[in-house]
């Protein structure tokens, strides 16, 4: 198995006038993997992908993908690389086979059409117009549309916005078994939960630049700077009973509450200590800090989680 | 490739662009563009299966361009006097006269009106710039436009000339090589008209608008209301320059068995070579 990148970005910037989108962006991505790049609107996620599929030429830096160089090599690069753009849309009176079949034409080696829309819920939708269709059956095509040239590198750009949670739950699955089946994810989004349920690592971008860089666990444990539980024991017990424990950084009481703070394996220490001791601990309450705390930790800004596509 | 170590162009004033190769003009690189290697020839023929799809599903452009002339000609075959030769028409019939009027109104609907609007919409809608990261390029989509467009503009008038002839007693044309001639090279033109409309209207809307506005003025010069034998010296002086107008004078010469003179060809082929050089420096693929 080699582990080559399959995205390879390295000191990338790019500025429209004097509007610097991109600045000093550097980042890899692993073959095989889902990598997310995640940050509030305008932040240069999109002009970053943009820039991957070949579409903008960078100002400065060097963007590798699979080998290829996207400006130079487009051609090839085009051949395995899908991507769902924002705001593309289709012809409103092509049916939806017919669309497929035209982008199907497009590629040397191309997926079966009966298997793609199988995998996207669109099999009783072959013979419909695209403009009968509802925006999450578009969303769906057009993610279909960017699986028929069985492409080894997919790049989505915000692929579940204007979908109901229902459908963006099924296409969450559906990018999940697109992966299984070893195809390289590169996943732009806004949407927190997203980033947390699909990614293997996140990439925060704010204001053109990488913030930080992590799986998603990883970021939502450096913005709490570790783990914090409550609980109400059920009898007194003395705080030394804790706060020896090595996993254990603070301890302190809020009334009939129990605070803890601490890292590594630190609730099952805690349950296990206090149980031996014949503590109860009882209204467990976990404070995981989520993503979301972490963008907020490490720009200072909220991610809006809806507006205006970036 | 340590690139980044250049330092940043100072910030110049650019609208984000797709990259597509310019000028300066190269045939090679132009061939690479338009036939990549990496794209299914095959793809064009899906490509253009769709677009006729797309023409016969939306049928206006259609409907008006068929059928608008067919029903002036059937107008006009009931009034009399358009059936007598006319001295100030130079000895021909008004009927004569508003076939070549007729062709030219009919390529001008398709080129100004059917052909710009949806290429503009695709602009709009993102399509051709979905296109771009796919092995085919965009530009296809365009030559698919004009092949659909220049068929529909054929058929079309093949409708007109054989109904004028079989139904409405035209005389056959006289020099069919020459009308030939004159028809492509007045389609050449007109389409290059119509493809610099798309390259500078900014929504289909606009499209739509600006192929009216030039709509109306030719075909007032081609004499759809006032026959270019009755125009007066400096109004038929200008007509002699105007697309329509060239194009009217070298298919009615052609119609009667004239060779069309040098001038209106020249005027068309002007038309043509002009209009698709600025359609090429402005077109924007998003």
């Amino acid at each position: 198995m080699n582990t080559q990148a399959a995205v390879e970005i390295s000191h990338l910037s790019k500025a429209y006038g004097n509007v610097v989108a991109v600045d000093d962006v550097s980042l890899s991505v692993a073959e095989g993997e889902i990598f997310g790049i995640l940050g509030p609107n305008g932040a240069g996620k999109t002009t970053t992908v943009e820039c991957v599929l070949g579409l903008r030429t960078p100002d400065t830096g060097s963007i590798s993908v699979l080998g290829l160089d996207p400006v130079r090599d487009a051609g090839q690069l085009h051949m395995i690389v899908g991507a769902q753009l924002q705001e593309s849309a289709l012809p409103a009176k092509l049916r939806v086979g017919e669309i497929l079949a035209e982008y199907r034409s497009f590629y040397r080696e191309p997926a079966d059409v009966g298997e793609v829309i199988d995998g996207l819920g669109l099999a009783g939708k072959v013979k419909d117009y695209y403009r009968s269709l509802s925006g999450g059956q578009r969303q769906r095509l057009s993610i279909a549309l960017a699986l028929i040239g069985r492409p080894k590198v997919a790049v989505l750009d915000e692929m579940t916005s204007g979908l109901d949670p229902q459908a963006r739950r099924d296409t969450w699955d559906l990018i999940e078994s697109v992966r299984n089946r070893g195809v390289t994810i590169l996943l732009v989004t806004h949407f927190m939960e997203e980033a947390e349920r699909l990614c293997d690592r996140v990439a925060l971008i704010d204001a053109g630049h990488v913030v930080a860089l992590d799986s998603p666990a990883g970021l939502a444990a450096r913005a709490s700077g570790g783990k914090s539980m409550r609980f109400v024991p059920s009898v007194p017990f003395d705080d030394r009973l804790l706060t020896e424990l090595p996993e254990v950084g603070s301890l302190t009481r809020h009334g009939s509450h129990v605070v803890v703070t601490g890292t590594g394996e630190l609730v099952n220490t805690v349950i296990l200590t206090l149980a031996t001791a014949g503590v109860a601990a009882r209204d467990v309450q976990l404070d995981t800090s989520s993503l979301e705390d972490a963008f907020v930790k490490l720009t200072g800004r909220h991610l809006h989680e809806e507006g205006i596509p970036a | 490739m340590n690139t980044h170590t250049l330092p940043r162009p100072k910030a110049q004033v650019q609208p984000p662009k797709t990259q597509f190769p310019k000028t300066p003009f190269s045939a090679a690189r132009l061939a690479r563009t338009l036939l990549p290697e990496t794209a299914p020839h095959a793809a064009f023929g899906q490509i253009v299966r769709n677009q006729v799809r797309l023409a016969w599903r939306l049928p206006a452009g259609l409907i008006f361009g068929v059928g608008l002339p067919v029903l002036l000609l059937i107008i006009f075959n009931q009034i009399p006097s358009f059936h007598q030769t006319q001295a100030d028409l130079g000895g021909l019939t008004p009927f004569d006269v508003y076939v070549p009027i007729l062709i030219s109104m009919v390529i001008a609907i398709i080129a100004l009106i059917s052909l710009p609007g949806p290429l503009v919409t695709y602009r709009d809608q993102g399509i051709l710039r979905r296109l771009a990261t796919t092995p085919v390029p965009p530009s296809w989509v365009l030559a698919a436009q004009l092949v659909v467009a220049f068929c529909t503009t054929i058929a079309s008038l093949l409708i007109l000339v054989v109904a004028s002839i079989a139904a409405f007693g035209v005389d056959v044309p006289k020099n069919p090589g020459a009308l030939v001639l004159a028809v492509v090279l007045s389609i050449a033109a007109m389409f290059a008209i119509g493809l610099c409309i798309a390259a500078v209207a900014r929504s289909g809307i606009a499209a739509r608008a600006i192929g009216a506005a030039a709509f109306y003025p030719m075909l007032f010069f081609s004499g759809m209301w006032f026959p270019r034998e009755l125009m007066s010296g400096a109004l038929q002086e200008i007509s002699n320059f105007t697309p329509l107008g060239a194009a009217v004078e070298a298919i009615q010469d052609s119609w009667q068995g004239q060779f069309p003179p040098a001038e209106p060809l020249l005027v068309l082929a002007g038309y043509a070579l002009v209009f698709t050089m600025i359609a090429r420096r402005f077109f924007r693929w998003e």
